[in-house]
């Protein structure tokens, strides 16, 4: 299954802050489920979209030597998602230690603002991991990785 | 130089926010993990808006050392903090109150040394009290 919940970054600033956009196209899966006749978008996946924003954020700053997990967060929703829309992630870095990081996002569909989270990232090292996981560097690898590379060239441009 | 109270109120407010607890449950004696239920990941949250509230930097490690809670032998026999632990402890954190914990010196107890009165303490001196 494929976990990428953004599209594409428009903006990216080391340490400060990111863009990315997402379109929700009926064709999505999700939409099937919630709910049928009435398609609107799950909120913990446009939250994962969010996050995925703003945790690439927390990860570049380290140039993604560090894993970076979802550790915590606020969110407050003012209206559904709706299939056709396009919605655009903001994330600004807030904090940032050894420890982890504190990102504030918001969520537009054109100028409207659609949802906000406060969004917290956890640093986890090779040491901290259980055992058994297969590889140290677990969160930015596989499909990821090519979402990173299209941040790369969108920071540099 | 903020008064006690002024830290205490402010130290309330960044629990409020940050472990989503009423302002009346956050005394000076509240315990963070037993009395306000903060998990892990809040250490590091709190951390972070206490910067933000009083202006000053707070070193991993300076106000929440992990390596207390990891149980290290020669500071732990038979699940309590021993004399060199406390000695330890004392060093790490000048600011708690070990005097009530050395009676019952049980290493799933050294959380308890995590209260209100602690943070406010450390940021008292960190602060210049």
């Amino acid at each position: 299954m494929r976990w990428t919940w953004i599209d594409r970054f428009t903006a990216f600033e080391s340490r400060k802050s990111a863009t990315a956009v997402k379109n929700l196209s009926l064709a999505e899966d999700h939409f099937a489920d919630h709910f049928p006749g009435f398609p609107v978008m799950p909120a913990p996946l446009i939250l994962e979209g969010l996050a995925q924003t703003g945790g690439i954020l927390v990860g570049e700053a380290n140039k993604f030597e560090k894993n970076v997990v979802l550790a915590k967060m606020s969110a407050k929703f003012h209206r559904d998602a709706m299939a056709g829309e396009q919605l655009t992630y903001t994330t600004t870095m807030v904090d940032l230690n050894d420890t982890g990081a504190r990102i504030s996002g918001q969520v537009h569909s054109n100028a409207e603002l659609m949802a906000e989270a406060d969004i917290m990232f956890a640093h986890v090292t090779a040491e901290q991991l259980p055992p058994g996981v297969p590889d140290p560097k677990f969160v930015f690898s596989g499909e990821l990785s090519q979402i990173l590379k299209m941040a790369e060239a969108v920071a540099k441009s | 130089m903020p008064s006690e109270q002024e830290i205490f109120e402010k130290v309330r407010t960044t629990l409020v926010d940050a472990l989503n607890v009423d302002e009346d449950e956050v005394t000076l004696a509240s315990r963070l993990r037993g009395d306000l239920n903060a998990e892990s990941i809040d250490f590091l949250d709190i951390v972070f808006r206490l910067e933000k509230q009083f202006g000053v930097k707070i070193p991993r490690e300076e106000l929440f050392p992990e390596a207390i809670f990891s149980g290290d032998p020669s500071f732990v026999t038979d699940g309590k903090v021993n004399a060199a632990g406390l000695k330890e402890l004392q060093e790490k954190l000048p600011f708690a109150n070990l005097a009530e914990f050395a009676k019952d010196p049980r290493i799933e107890k050294v959380e308890d040394l995590f209260t209100v009165e602690f943070i406010v303490s450390y940021l008292k001196r960190k602060t210049g009290g």
